[in-house]
């Protein structure tokens, strides 16, 4: 299983915060993960779209679309950070 | 060093105290503390929302003051960052860096900020009369962290 969290405005836009989910056999880093998750359709096509402003965390560590994905992992999909 | 993340307002002259306390090799302490503005591309703000992801956050923003702790002779640091409902006026960030120099001081005062800004995952969303919207990332931010790979700390 990995653990799929969602921030902000693709919180609010995919209508979820987390869940969890079986590691889809394609699944071999964040690229294919993205790509996994736009096969859902609708906002999540559009929100996960080549080319978005979307960040990436790998075990609470800032990742990009090479960083391989394992089982139980921790997978955070975010906009740009705003703070400060 | 110390990183907190709450909803709670804070006094920045007894954190102050507090951090220097006893410590008589401090000689610079500089202090940096974000408000919350009125106005935002020309809407008036009513308030604002800051969303964090617990764990990473802390997790970030203790790496940004272990950087700044190898780059200066940091002695004593301290980062808080507010989340939850924010009005204009209100406090949102404080940054204290405690050192022998001035330089010291400022520099990684600035630096922990500029990093902050651009690495620590907090997000704000603003309320104004036109409705909510979240706040779009600034590319002056991403510029203001990049001159740092380039300023050597001496």
């Amino acid at each position: 299983m990995i653990t799929l969290l969602y921030f902000a405005r693709l919180r609010e836009s995919f209508g979820l915060a987390s869940e969890q989910a079986e590691l889809p056999a394609q699944v071999t880093d964040v690229g294919s993960l993205t790509e996994w998750l736009r096969q859902r359709g609708g906002v999540w096509q559009e929100e996960l779209a080549p080319g978005k402003p979307v960040r990436v965390a790998v075990n609470q560590d800032m990742a990009d679309l090479a960083t391989i994905v394992r089982d139980k992992d921790e997978i955070a999909f975010f906009p740009p950070v705003t703070g400060g | 060093m110390t990183v907190r993340v709450q909803t709670e307002d804070f006094d920045m002259g007894a954190e102050i105290l507090k951090l220097r306390q006893g410590n008589a090799g401090i000689g610079a302490i500089a202090s940096f503390v974000g408000l919350v503005r009125d106005l935002h591309e020309n809407s008036a703000i009513t308030e604002m929302v800051l969303e964090h992801y617990p764990g990473m956050t802390e997790k970030a923003l203790t790496e940004i003051v272990e950087e700044a702790k190898r780059r200066w002779n940091l002695i004593n640091a301290l980062v808080i960052h507010r989340v939850g409902t924010l009005r204009p006026t209100d406090q949102i960030v404080l940054v204290v860096t405690c050192c022998a120099h001035r330089h010291d001081a400022f520099a990684s005062c600035e630096f922990i900020m500029d990093y902050l800004k651009t690495r620590a995952p907090f997000w704000k969303k603003e309320q104004t009369a036109k409705g909510t919207h979240w706040v779009d990332a600034r590319e002056s931010d991403e510029t203001a962290v990049q001159r740092w790979a380039a300023i050597s700390t001496n």
